[in-house]
C-alpha cells in the first residue's frame, strides 16, 4: 500500500518562501532557455516544486562548501531537465545567477546535460536516462559502510522507468535494504514523443493515475512508496520528512505533476518537451508566472546574457 | 625454451585484492553472481561486509561502482569481462570514465579461455573499446606474477582502470620480483631480424615462437606491452627502429587493439611495416584451449610459422 503524503505543517513565511523558489526557479528556467535557444522545458517546470523544497528545505548541504563529506547528495537523473537544477543551485548560492546565460555554451560549466567535473556541488554526471538510480545506490550503500547519515536523493523522469537499469537498481537497493535512498520520480505523464493511446490520437497526457501502474512496480520491487501532488510544497515537505524516517526500504515519492506546469500554453503538452521559445511565447510565459514586465536579466545582468 | 605453467588471473585477483584490503578499508568487491568463478569469492571469506552483491544486473553494478567511488571507496568488478564492459558500455562511459571515477574493471574470462563457453564470453574486441574511452587506463598482464603487480598499482592509482585477466593457468614469463612500471613496455627477448610485440599472456607464446624461429635463423626482439593504454610510443619506435620490420600478435582482434595501437603509433612517428597476428574480424567458437590456440594461429608453433611465412614474403 503507497502513503499519501500528509502536508508539513508549514509556517505561512517559509511557505510563502518556498513558493515564490519555485517560481523564480520557472522564470530562470523558461529565460534561460530561451537565451540559449536550447534545451528542455516541460520536464524541468514540472520538477520546479520538488528542487525548489529540497534545496531550500530538506538536503543537508553547504553551499559554500560544495564537497561538505556529510552532505546528502543529490543526483538529478533525468539528466535533460538540467537547466531545473542549475537554477535551484544558482538561487540557493553555488554559483552566481548571472552564469545561467551561459547555460549549453562551449567552455560552459552549465553543460546541456550535467557535468560533475565542471561544476561544483553537482554530485554525479548524467544524461544517459536510468543510470543515476544505480549511481544513488552506490552513494547509499557507501555512506552505511563509513557509518554516515547523509541520505541520497535520486530524480527520475516516469518515461526514464522504462529503461531496465532503474529496475535492476531497485531490485538492488531492496536486496542491500538501502533506507537512505529516495527516488523520486517526477510522473508528469508525457515523455518526449511517446505512444498515441488509441483514445488520444494527440499524444494527450495519461489520466493522472494515483496507486497505478509505477506505484505497483515499485512496491513490487520492495520499496516504500509515499505519493504526493508534486506541486502541493507542504505535502513535498511532508513526504521528505516521512521518507526521513526509516523503515528498512528505499523510498520511492511518486510526485504526480503536469509537464510544463505554471506556463499556460504549456502545460500537459508533449511537444514542449523541448522546442525553441518565440519573443511572443516568452512574454505570455513571463506574464503566467507572475514575473513583473520590465528589462529581462538580459540587461540587469550587465549585458552578461 | 618451454616456460613453465604460472596460476590462473583469476586467482590472483581474489588473493590479491583480499590482501590489498587487509591493508587498505576503502577496497570492495561487487559481484554480479560470478563470484566463484572469478575468484570473487576468496575475497567475500575474508572480507564478507565489503563484498557487495549486485546480482544478475550489470549495468546497475557498474553504475553503483561509480556512486560507491565517490563515497570514497575502491570498487574492484567481479563478473566476465564481456558483462563488465561491453553489456554496461553506456555506464561505463558516463558514469565512470566521463567522471573519472576511481572504479577497477576486473574480473578474467579475457580472450579465448572460457571454459569452452564460446562467443558470448569470449571477448576479442575489449581493447578496442576501452582503449577508445578517454581517461580509461587499460592494462594487459601476461602472467600470474604481473597479474598481481598491476593489481597492487591499480588500488594506488586514483581512477578508473580496466584490468584484462585470463580465467585459466597460463604460462610463467616473469619471475616474483618482477616489477610492474606502469606505461612503459618490456623488452623480453633482444634480437636483430624483426620486432615482435605483443600484449598479456599470449607474450609467453610469442617468446616460445622466437625460440622456434631462432632455430630457423631468425633471430626476433619481443616486446611485451602490459600498458597499452597510455600507449608505450617511445618504446614502440625504438623497438621498430632496431630491426626496421613489426609484427605484432595478440589474443584480440586485430582491428583497434595493440596492432592497430602499434600501426597507429608508428606511421605518425617512425613509418614502419606494421604486421598484425590476430583475430580477423570473426566471431569465435568454443572449444579446449590448446584448440583455440591452434585454430586461431596464437599457438607457439603457430605464430612462429606465420612470422616466418611473412618474412619469406618479403
Amino acid at each position: 500500500m503507497s502513503e499519501i503524503a500528509a502536508p508539513a505543517a508549514l509556517d505561512p513565511r517559509e511557505l510563502a518562501r518556498l513558493t515564490e523558489v519555485a517560481r523564480r526557479i520557472r522564470v530562470e528556467i523558461v529565460r534561460t532557455v530561451a537565451h540559449a535557444k536550447a534545451g528542455h522545458l516541460g520536464g524541468p517546470l514540472s520538477a520546479a516544486d520538488m528542487l525548489a523544497v529540497l534545496y531550500f528545505h530538506t538536503l543537508r548541504i553547504r553551499p559554500d562548501i560544495p564537497d561538505w563529506p556529510e552532505r546528502d547528495r543529490l543526483i538529478l537523473s533525468k539528466g535533460h531537465s538540467s537547466v531545473a537544477l542549475y537554477a535551484a543551485m544558482a538561487l540557493r548560492g553555488y554559483f552566481p545567477l548571472e552564469e545561467m546565460a551561459t547555460f549549453d555554451a562551449v567552455g560552459s560549466r552549465l553543460q546541456g546535460h550535467p557535468d560533475m567535473l565542471r561544476l561544483p556541488g553537482l554530485d554525479m554526471s548524467t544524461g544517459s536516462l536510468g543510470m543515476g538510480i544505480s549511481a544513488g545506490a552506490g552513494m547509499a550503500l557507501g555512506a552505511r559502510l563509513s557509518g554516515l547519515d547523509a541520505r541520497t536523493y535520486v530524480i527520475l523522469g516516469d518515461g526514464e522507468c522504462q529503461e531496465g537499469e532503474v529496475w535492476e537498481a531497485a531490485m538492488v537497493g531492496a536486496r542491500h535494504r538501502l533506507d537512505n535512498l529516495v527516488a523520486i520520480v517526477d510522473h508528469n505523464r508525457l515523455q518526449q514523443f511517446g505512444w498515441v493511446a488509441s483514445a488520444a490520437p494527440e499524444r494527450t497526457p495519461h489520466p493522472p493515475h494515483w496507486g497505478g501502474e509505477l506505484v505497483a512496480k515499485w512496491e513490487a520491487f520492495g520499496w516504500r512508496v509515499i505519493e504526493v501532488d508534486g506541486h502541493d510544497i507542504p505535502a513535498f515537505v511532508g513526504a521528505f520528512d516521512a521518507a526521513a524516517r526509516p523503515d528498512g526500504r528505499p523510498v520511492a515519492v511518486i510526485a504526480h505533476t503536469v509537464k510544463g506546469k505554471g506556463v499556460s500554453f504549456m502545460e500537459d503538452r508533449y511537444y514542449w518537451h523541448t522546442r525553441p521559445i518565440t519573443p511572443e511565447e516568452l512574454a505570455i510565459a513571463m506574464q503566467d508566472l507572475g514575473e513583473p514586465p520590465g528589462p529581462q536579466a538580459a540587461e540587469t545582468a550587465g549585458g552578461a546574457r | 625454451m618451454s616456460l613453465p605453467m604460472g596460476r590462473a588471473q583469476r586467482e590472483i585477483f581474489g588473493e590479491t585484492v583480499t590482501e590489498l584490503a587487509n591493508d587498505d578499508p576503502r577496497i570492495v568487491v561487487l559481484d554480479a553472481d560470478l563470484g566463484s568463478s572469478t575468484k570473487g569469492d576468496i575475497f567475500e571469506k575474508a572480507h564478507p561486509e565489503r563484498y557487495l552483491q549486485m546480482g544478475i544486473a550489470e549495468q546497475n553494478m557498474l553504475g553503483v561502482a561509480a556512486g560507491i567511488a565517490m563515497m570514497g571507496y575502491i570498487p574492484y568488478i567481479s563478473t566476465f569481462v564481456s558483462f563488465a564492459v561491453v553489456r554496461p558500455l553506456d555506464q561505463v562511459r558516463v558514469l565512470i570514465a566521463q567522471t573519472r571515477a576511481n572504479v577497477k574493471i576486473t574480473g578474467a574470462y579475457a580472450g579465448l579461455f572460457t571454459g569452452q563457453a564460446g562467443k558470448t564470453h569470449q571477448i576479442v574486441d575489449d581493447v578496442s573499446i576501452m582503449r577508445a574511452m578517454p581517461n580509461m587506463v587499460v592494462l594487459s598482464p601476461c602472467d600470474d606474477t604481473e597479474a598481481r603487480e598491476v593489481l597492487r598499482w591499480s588500488a594506488a592509482y586514483d581512477g578508473p582502470v580496466y584490468i584484462r585477466l585470463m580465467r585459466d593457468a597460463t604460462q610463467r614469463l616473469f619471475e616474483d620480483g618482477h616489477a610492474f612500471r606502469f606505461g612503459e613496455a618490456v623488452t623480453v627477448r633482444e634480437g636483430r631480424d624483426v620486432t615482435l610485440v605483443s600484449t598479456g599472456a599470449q607474450t609467453s607464446r610469442v617468446v616460445e615462437a622466437a625460440d622456434l624461429l631462432a632455430a630457423d635463423g631468425i633471430d626476433a626482439h619481443v616486446v611485451h606491452v602490459p600498458t597499452i593504454k597510455p600507449f608505450p610510443a617511445a618504446a614502440i619506435v625504438e623497438a621498430a627502429a632496431k630491426t626496421g620490420r613489426v609484427i605484432t600478435i595478440e589474443e584480440h582482434s586485430v582491428i583497434g587493439g595493440l596492432g592497430g595501437a602499434v600501426a597507429e603509433t608508428l606511421s605518425e612517428l617512425r613509418p614502419t611495416r606494421v604486421q598484425r597476428i590476430g583475430l580477423y574480424d570473426i566471431f569465435t567458437e568454443s572449444g579446449t584451449n590448446a584448440d583455440l590456440l591452434e585454430l586461431y594461429g596464437l599457438s607457439a608453433p603457430k605464430v612462429a610459422a606465420q612470422v616466418g611465412a611473412l618474412l619469406r614474403e618479403g
